[in-house]
């Protein structure tokens, strides 16, 4: 997994709430290996018309957004399916984070498994993001995962939260199955403590 | 003191690791074509399977449900289930693939084969495990790289979500489906209503429901935002379980009797939120809109966008109006509806097809109409019954178990701008096919819907 350590990128704003991991890649793209590259599916048929055209009244083909690597989302955003393909799609597209006042649970978990920050700050304050980057399109945020701090586009500067355990595990690109390994000694005596109590399960 | 969850949690704690995170252990995880992914990277790594036996694979996603299927001719779909087939039996993991009674939808099948019990902690690379708790266990849905760690190390590292406690209170009325209780409770607490929390149903209208009810319920947690939902285990629960093949036997039951009458959550059990619903004034519930949290009794009418006050919320509701071509103040059991669809892990199960035959019986269908059985022995149970028969009779078509038009992966799908009457979970844009229009509801109110060819009040048929 790729660290994440800081970024400063052009941000997106999204501001329905409810953005589901159907609408992020439609079921019938999740066939497609993913190291074909899934970039292409990210947000398929709300990006492009039927005849493949792209659909000029969607944010992420608007000129000033299509560089962005920040997604300021609305309220639970990648809720439903737990599609992993929907964090896969979003890498692909060049996105590195995500910014809203919730997640779906699976979406924001699969966000930190692949080296993508997910950062969940108040509505307020995500809805404030949302207002700069549509009157400034193309306007950044800065993101320093070390001091858990961001700032956006007027220059604000505020600390947000972040799992320690998932903070270091991003800043370090860390294999999570190595980390477990370590713990070896701890899963046998569970398994053998589990046999003696719940023989039943096998 | 101790909530279920809290029981079932401290059980499976294997160690605190760091920064608050807790690795826990992981008792069962069935797979389906989504972990050839996860096997393929294992390999790669280098790994290998921690404990092989104890999983359960099956093929739903992408199979073939019936003749015309385009599953059988798409090379990729295909690919799909051969890669299950392949890397599964490379893995010596035991499988129940296509042509085998056994086979189905993995939360049909788990239950079923007695695989799925009370107290354990099963994931699966499927948000709709949550199924599974309406055994009393936790269990919740994976990303695919969580499914790569667990059969790795058969651990999970996780933080322990807030658990929330659901009542709904009072006695249904007569004809009202556990769908109808869940959907109600999504709209009352909304699509994000659960984030952060695994749910614990209760209450008199729970302890009065079946487990093919139960798991109705629990099935569809997460389209209220929750990972998990649970019920607590009792004398409907262990009935259901005794003499299944996993289930224990002799001692062994005795023994796992014993712990899981422990596991129910104790009376002063303190919950981070409560939420209460009057089970008696549920009524028949339909979806009108592109989130589970869109639903009304059918007794009502389309919303109008400009009487919300929220603008966020007036925005995606009139975005989901234009998705399902639908105009503010139309009653919804004026809506007409082009085809429809009786199954998956939410509505698949012998009751639910009991409980659509009994609209279907003597009637005849005026639309395309499908009845995708859960699983192959749900399917051989309906026809002991001769259910297939009442179905074919009324029109409708009986067709081989899988996910089929639930998931819109498999070449089941709607054509564009196609209205569904579905017993599925999700009425998400494109779920049942690009621009396919979904409204959700109860088994009995879709094949009412067949019948009449609109959103329909069963009770009133």
């Amino acid at each position: 997994m790729e660290p994440f350590t800081t970024l400063t990128a052009g941000a997106v704003p999204m501001d329905l709430p409810n953005i589901d991991t159907d609408r992020v890649i439609p079921a019938r793209f999740l066939r497609k290996p993913k190291e074909a590259g899934l970039g292409k599916y990210f947000f398929h048929d709300v990006r492009f018309n039927p005849d493949g055209s792209e659909n000029g009244d969607f944010i992420l083909n608007q000129a000033p957004y299509r560089d962005a690597q920040i997604l300021v989302t609305a309220e639970n955003f990648g809720c439903g399916s737990s599609r992993e393909a929907a964090v896969w799609a979003l890498m692909g597209s060049g996105f590195r984070c995500v910014i809203g006042p919730s997640f779906g649970d699976i979406f924001f978990e699969n966000c930190f498994k692949n080296g993508v920050l997910a950062v969940v700050l108040p509505a307020e304050v995500v809805a404030g993001l949302r207002r700069q980057l549509h009157d400034r399109p193309g306007a950044a945020i800065s993101l320093d995962l070390a001091s858990q701090t961001l700032t956006a586009p007027d220059g604000a500067t505020r600390r947000f939260e972040v799992d320690p355990f998932r903070k270091q595990a991003l800043l370090k690109g860390q294999d999570e199955i190595a980390l477990t390994t370590e713990y070896e000694e701890a899963i046998r005596t569970h398994e053998a403590r589990r046999a003696a109590e719940m023989p039943w399960l096998t | 003191m101790p909530t279920m969850f809290e029981k079932i949690w401290s059980r499976h704690v294997v160690a605190e690791g760091p920064g608050g995170q807790t690795l826990l252990y992981i008792d069962r995880h069935p797979l389906h074509e989504g972990a050839t992914a996860a096997l393929a990277r294992l390999k790669q790594s280098g790994r290998a399977v921690r404990r092989p036996a104890g999983l359960l694979a099956t093929a739903d996603h992408y199979v073939p449900t019936g003749p015309g299927s385009e599953a059988l001719a798409e090379p990729e779909i295909r690919g799909m289930v051969d890669g299950v087939i392949r890397s599964t039996r490379e893995a010596g993991v035991p499988f129940f693939g296509p042509g085998d009674p056994r086979t189905g939808i993995v939360h049909v099948i788990g239950p079923e084969q007695g695989y799925t019990q009370p107290g354990i902690v099963l994931v699966c690379g499927d948000s709709h495990t949550a199924t599974h708790g309406a055994f009393g266990a936790i269990a919740f849905g994976i990303g695919s790289t969580e499914v790569e760690h667990v059969l790795a190390t058969q651990c999970l590292w996780q933080r322990k979500p807030k658990v929330m406690r659901i009542t709904v209170t009072g006695k249904r009325q007569p004809g009202i489906a556990a769908k109808d209780v869940i959907l109600a409770i999504i709209a009352r607490i909304g699509a994000g209503g659960g984030v952060g929390h695994a749910v614990e149903y209760a209450g008199p209208v729970m302890a009065d429901m079946s487990m093919e009810e139960r798991m109705t319920v629990c099935n569809m947690s997460i389209e209220a935002g929750a990972r998990a939902g649970m019920v607590a285990p009792d004398d409907t629960t262990y009935r259901y379980l005794e003499g299944r093949p996993y289930a224990p036997k002799g001692a062994h039951w005795d023994k796992a009797l014993a712990y899981w009458k422990t596991l129910p959550s104790d009376a002063d059990a303190v919950f981070d939120k409560e939420v209460t619903l009057d089970g008696a004034g549920i009524a028949p519930t339909v979806t009108w809109g592109t989130s589970p949290q869109d639903a009304l009794p059918i007794t009502e009418s389309v919303p109008d966008p400009a009487r919300e006050a929220d603008p966020a919320r007036r925005q995606a509701m009139g975005r989901a109006l234009d998705y399902m071509g639908l105009r503010p103040g139309t009653p919804l059991s004026a809506i007409s509806i082009d085809r429809v669809f009786i199954g998956s892990c939410t509505n698949s199960r012998i009751e639910d097809l009991r409980a659509a035959a009994a609209v279907a019986k003597g009637r005849r269908a005026v639309i395309k109409a499908w009845v995708v059985p859960g699983s192959g022995l749900v399917k051989q149970a309906a026809e002991a019954e001769g259910l297939h028969e009442v179905f074919t009779a009324a029109g409708f078509d009986w067709r081989d178990p899988g996910c089929s038009m639930c998931v819109g992966m498999n070449g089941d799908t709607a054509r564009e701008g196609e209205r569904v009457a579905s017993t599925s979970n999700r009425n998400f844009e494109g779920r049942q096919g690009k621009g396919a229009r979904t409204h959700l509801m109860s088994p009995a109110m879709a094949a009412a819907a067949a019948i009449t060819g609109r959103l329909t009040d069963v009770r009133g048929l």
